[in-house]
């Protein structure tokens, strides 16, 4: 059907002479940039000074072969993120060379990518190369000794792993897209990650002497806080399991009187 | 009853109450360390780049778009002084521009600032660019030390672009040995390097003194690619600039180690050492931490990095590791860690023999953390100074592991279905009989 429609418009397109529409026509399946967002034309050189992104904001940054570009972006649980990115490649290269596109979270731990080309390598004869990567889904929660992807900040580095060294520096121009697909809604009995995988952005300090924990001071007017303890938490099993012991008696006891009625009547 | 739509209600509800009790729960602990989120303050200082042009002799070439390197080169630094962002601090120095002679010792000293690190004025900054002409030698790494020193010491990053056609032609100090000493001293220095028509001597050159700061390498062959890149990385330093780490100098042993509070820090780590830190941990809290080794200097293809956290007994209690092979900037590796339930009881054992003064103290884990590479030197690599090491430090509240209730199996589970079917037959048998009876009076 879809199929149908697009040759029919290409049809159309032809016979009105327009020779620029079937290339935007047929370049459809893509992920495309959301509507309305604003390219971001730059790149960090670090993970401190990567560049944040949006999911669905497109980057269009222009930058020399052999540089490290860094992109940050925010993930949350139960999304699945994918990445893509072409690099347009110099003329007159010396030889074929490997690009790469490798993920971190928010604590720099390597992300295995599930599909995609991670690191294509482009012959001295292409122009373009198409990097990509799907992430795993986010995680609400995992152990602290897993290396799960958990909700927070992850990091993009795109550069080029194997290289003729008289090829370094020539300019490139990068695409990338970042797109995220599932919804961040999960159950409670999965957990919850206090605070995301964030890094700290300010300087550090070295402390003089080990900080003594706070007085704790749990009694006095903190009954909500135990109320919040005990209570089942909305949509949790033991609610679902209530409901369907209530159901279970009533249907029960419909049951109980529709074999007595006739007696009764 | 329509029970699909009454649940989102119930949600809601639900969802805002259990929401307003964690809020109070927040509160009532205590301040947490939430500031470790808060992003780093606008520096007060301006972003400062040391622009550093070579005006050697060999810049009167002419094979850039037919023009000399020189012209391509003013008109470049024209354009970026009149794109200037207002706060940009920028210097220009050039080197090779006035000394005449053939004498080396003399040529070798020639850089001169034409343009001091400050608040531009553009006229008398594309000037100063104008009247240049190519003239000397290439001191460059002399002219690299010189650009460190003006951009002087604070707290924020320095960037310094260097342009150059042609090899250092006075060597000694090799300039990227000078690239690497300036980054290890001081504040974070970033030097990014533009080749003009490079050849292979001086792609080679450049692209070492690129690495050994951490900054980038550009082949120039046309004014627009000169003139783009520059702006982009004037810009850069605008962007970059506040985000610095503050130094520090990790133990060789966990006893001693620096105790550090949430933030990043930097510090050197040259091959098979090890360096150790502390944190202070909290039973409620999580530590995370994460470290990236940069590659300053050639090394062997093959490398990895391992951060390890230990407990003060020596005991380890996680780690990180990454390792890889071929060309990379930094390795990175990372680690969260909290209190399980053993070594709560452990640290009570431990208040517990413990004298009573030192009782509130020990509620607080100490956790060592220990930085250690897979680096190997290729031969003729030099080992000090250590590679830049980037360490991140945070501690938030742990996240308890959820526990779902038995569903589907267990005496609990039996009990309440019964229970609530019990309640609920009687709640409907009651009112049956009264709905008959009352039935059966009218």
């Amino acid at each position: 059907m879809r199929m149908r429609t697009r040759s029919a418009t290409l049809a159309a397109l032809v016979a009105a002479g327009v020779a620029l529409a079937p290339a935007t026509v047929l370049a459809a399946p893509t992920p495309t940039p959301s509507p309305g967002s604003t390219t971001v034309t730059k790149a960090g050189t670090s993970f401190l000074s990567a560049t944040p992104v949006a999911a669905g904001q497109p980057v269009r940054v222009g930058a020399s072969t052999g540089e490290y570009l860094y992109w940050s972006f925010t993930a949350g649980a139960g999304e699945i993120h994918e990445i893509n990115a072409t690099v347009s490649l110099a003329e007159d290269r010396g030889g074929s060379s490997t690009w790469a596109v490798e993920v971190f979270d928010g604590l720099r731990r390597r992300q295995a990518c599930t599909a995609g080309a991670q690191t294509p390598t482009a012959d001295a004869a292409v122009s373009t190369v198409a990097i990509g990567c799907t992430l795993r889904r986010v995680r609400p929660w995992a152990e602290p000794w897993s290396a799960d992807p958990l909700p927070g900040t992850y990091y993009v580095r795109l550069t080029v792993v194997d290289v003729p060294e008289r090829d370094l520096g020539l300019p490139i121009d990068v695409d990338l897209l970042i797109s995220a697909t599932g919804d961040a809604g999960t159950a409670p009995e999965d957990g919850k990650l206090e605070a995301p995988l964030v890094p700290p952005a300010k300087a550090g300090e070295v402390l003089n002497a080990v900080p003594t924990a706070p007085a704790e001071d749990e009694e006095g007017d903190g009954w909500n806080l135990d109320l919040t303890g005990w209570l089942p938490e909305a949509g949790s099993r033991w609610i679902w399991t209530t409901a369907g012991g209530v159901l279970a008696a009533v249907a029960g006891v419909f049951g109980f009187a529709l074999t007595r009625r006739p007696a009764t009547r | 009853m329509d029970i699909a739509t009454l649940r989102p209600v119930i949600n809601k509800k639900w969802s805002s109450l259990v929401l307003l009790g964690l809020l109070t729960a927040t509160t009532l602990t205590g301040p947490l360390p939430a500031s470790a989120h808060d992003k780093a303050e606008p520096g007060a200082e301006p972003p400062r780049v040391q622009l550093v042009l070579d005006v050697s002799g060999s810049m009167r070439a002419t094979d850039i778009d037919g023009r000399s390197r020189i012209s391509v080169a003013q008109q470049a630094f024209g354009e970026v002084v009149d794109a200037l962002p207002d706060e940009t601090q920028l210097g220009i120095r050039v080197l090779g521009a006035t000394y005449r002679g053939k004498d080396k010792q003399q040529g070798c000293l020639d850089t001169q600032q034409i343009v001091p690190v400050g608040p531009v004025d553009r006229e008398q900054a594309k000037a100063a660019v104008a009247t240049l002409r190519p003239t000397g030698f290439t001191p460059v790494g002399l002219a690299l030390r010189e650009a460190a020193e003006d951009l002087g010491r604070g707290t924020t990053a320095r960037r310094i672009v260097l342009i150059t056609d042609g090899e250092d032609t006075c060597a000694p100090p090799d300039p990227c040995q000078v690239a690497r000493e300036l980054a290890a001293q001081g504040t974070t220095l970033v030097v990014d390097t533009l080749g003009l028509a490079p050849d292979e001597k001086v792609r080679k050159q450049l692209l070492c003194i690129a690495a050994a700061t951490g900054g980038t390498y550009t082949a120039a062959t046309s004014a627009e690619d000169l003139t783009g890149r520059l702006k982009q990385l004037v810009d850069r330093a605008r962007d970059t600039h506040a985000t610095t780490p503050s130094k520090v100098a990790g133990a060789d042993a966990c006893q001693g180690a620096p105790l550090l509070a949430p933030g990043v820090y930097t510090d050197r780590e040259t091959f098979s050492e090890h360096r150790w830190y502390r944190v202070p941990v909290r039973p409620d809290q999580e530590l995370r931490a994460s470290v990236s080794v940069a590659m300053d200097r050639p090394v062997n293809p093959d490398y990895g990095v391992l951060l390890r956290a230990t407990a003060s007994d020596g005991r380890e209690l996680v780690r990180g590791v990454d390792a890889g092979s071929g060309r990379t900037d930094v390795v990175s590796a990372g680690l969260r860690w909290s209190a399980g339930a053993d070594d709560d009881e452990q640290a009570r054992d431990e208040e517990a023999t413990a004298s009573p003064a030192a009782t509130s103290a020990s509620a607080v884990t100490t956790v060592c953390l220990v930085v250690s590479n897979m680096f190997s030197p290729r031969a003729g690599t030099d080992k000090e100074p250590g590679m830049p090491v980037e360490l991140t430090v945070d501690v938030v509240a742990a996240s308890p592991t959820p526990d779902g209730p038995d569903l589907g199996r267990g005496w609990v589970l039996l009990l309440l279905l019964t229970l609530a079917g019990l309640l609920t037959g009687l709640v409907t048998g009651l009112l049956t009989r009264w709905w008959v009876a009352t039935w059966r009076e009218k």
